[in-house]
């Protein structure tokens, strides 16, 4: 395992909020953090609630900027720094190398689930039927009905909604997973088949760092955890 | 602690160096001794989409028209590569190629739909003037093109001999983007293209543009000061406040992890439906 290509680098990582509109106050939630992550290892986030686990992901994602330090991630066998790279970088890295599964689904008015599913493929240039296909059978395997593919998720559970959600991160296989509690809202039988098929990535080589709260999902796909220290807040 | 890693940084991966469709260079317009909008450089690349956002004076409809070639700036270059490859500055040519452009390689979707319809002749006429002002002569191909794109957009093929006065308001932007894009541009400008329009209306519209700029891989540029809209649409993200950009990156990035005082008041004043 240790030979393993690093597919993540965070070094010195900083991340603070001001908030300008509350009178600039100041909240810093990540300090000289640095952690790596090799391709088909899966690491768990720990820690309290409010330690920065999200955070970390989302500054990993490039959803949150970071304030100093870096976030090496391996795309198309190079290092980018997610915390330096041009809007243009991040869209090309997001298609092709970071998958992200976040705790709500956005909604998207009137698109079928299946096409949010098969959107992914489609963007890399897998052709339209092909992406459709492959879309089904993960849809398939996370046991979403199929009377619920030719519909938009707006109305959907939370669990049905995580699904699709993971569904659309895990089609393309992309070799960096970011999993924000993607087994929060579903019942014991699907929990089992999304532990099956993070098993599945770690296998083909994908390196994920996770939020697991769920102590028997963690243990089930978890190769070691990561503390996120928390960092004293100034008064 | 550096990674062995640290060196080999990349800080551009090879296939991100095609050359960009529009570069707007030190844009900026004065009206007189009022500021319209002043300083703003980006570059945007075939397929993308970026949003202007920004409250009503903040110069996003002032930079679009500059941008569009439909207003001079009084100071700055935009530069067009067009389907030739060559790159031009477009305040640079002479009036009629750029008039030539507007009609073909762009599209310029206005927010009232009067603006950019003939009201006085036919749904299907609107369509097929774009396509006989880029070339086409056969009116048998023509009406079966403007047939196919009422259909596109929703609109009823029997609707196709009536007048756009007899509309709706999202019918008639909805026909405006078919008069828009039936040449194919590869470039189009839209100034709160869901403006005015009912909510039900707006997820309509929104859900059409969307897929329109997915499937032609259509490179655009919106001005709206509808962050949901921008949410939706825009891959990239400016934020204009008294004529300049004050904040600029990936549209989730700016909206979730806004970094400058007036984003993060323009974002916390949205209300949650």
């Amino acid at each position: 395992m240790t030979d393993a290509p690093a597919m993540i680098a965070v070094e010195e990582l900083d991340k603070t909020f001001t908030l300008h509109v509350q009178g600039g106050a100041r909240i810093p939630v990540l300090s000289d953090l640095s952690f790596t992550v090799s391709a088909g290892e899966c690491v768990a986030l720990t820690g309290p609630s409010g330690a920065g686990k999200s955070t970390l992901l989302r500054l990993i994602y490039g959803n949150y900027k970071a304030q100093g330090g870096r976030i090496l991630v391996r795309h198309d066998g190079a290092m980018v720094d997610i915390a330096s790279a041009s809007p243009r970088t991040m869209l090309a890295v997001r298609a092709r190398t970071l998958g992200y599964v976040s705790q709500f689904l956005r909604v998207v008015p009137r698109v079928p689930s299946i096409e949010i599913v098969a959107e992914p493929l489609i963007r890399l240039g897998t052709a339209r039927e092909a992406a459709r296909d492959r879309a089904a059978s993960v849809l398939q395997r996370l046991n979403v009905p199929e009377r619920l593919w030719t519909i938009a998720p707006a109305t959907f559970s939370g669990g049905e909604q995580q699904r699709i959600n993971i569904a659309s991160a895990l089609v393309s296989e992309r070799p960096i997973l970011l999993l924000d509690e993607p087994t929060a809202s579903l019942d014991a039988a699907n929990r089992a088949v999304v532990i099956s098929l993070i098993r599945d990535a770690t296998a083909r080589g994908a390196a994920i760092v996770g939020i697991f709260h769920d102590r028997d999902v963690r243990a089930a796909v978890a190769d070691r955890e990561f503390a996120v220290p928390e960092v004293r807040r100034a008064a | 602690m550096r990674t062995p890693e640290a060196a080999r940084v990349d800080p551009s991966p090879a296939t991100e160096t095609d050359p960009p469709l529009l570069t707007a260079d030190g844009v900026t317009r004065w009206y007189g001794h009022r500021l319209g909008c002043r300083d703003v450089a980006f570059m945007l690349w075939p397929g993308e989409v970026l949003g202007i956002v920004g409250e009503s004076g903040s110069g996003k409809t002032t930079l679009l028209d500059c941008l569009s070639g439909r207003l001079s700036p009084t100071a700055g270059h935009v530069v067009y590569r067009g389907e030739d490859g060559d790159a031009v500055d477009i305040f640079a040519l002479p009036e009629s190629r750029r008039r030539l452009l507007q009609r073909t390689e762009w599209g310029i979707v206005r927010q009232n739909p009067r603006d950019g319809l003939r009201m006085g002749v036919s749904a299907g006429a609107n369509i097929g003037e774009r396509l006989m002002a880029a070339g086409w002569r056969h009116y048998g191909d023509i009406r079966g093109s403007a047939d196919e794109w009422l259909q596109r957009v929703e609109i009823d093929g029997d609707r196709i001999d009536d007048r756009p006065v007899t509309f709706s308001g999202g019918m008639q932007q909805r026909l405006q983007i078919a008069r828009n894009l039936v040449t194919r541009p590869r470039l189009v400008f839209m100034d709160e293209p869901t403006g005015g329009l009912d909510v039900s209306v707006q997820a309509r519209l929104l859900d059409l543009l969307r897929g329109l700029v997915a499937e032609f891989g259509l490179a655009a540029v919106i001005v709206t000061h509808d962050l949901a809209v921008v949410r939706l649409l825009a891959h990239r993200l400016m934020v204009m406040q008294g004529g300049a950009v004050v904040e600029s990156g990936l549209t989730d990035q700016v909206l979730d992890d806004p970094q400058h005082p007036y984003t993060q008041l323009l974002v916390s004043s949205v209300l949650q439906a």
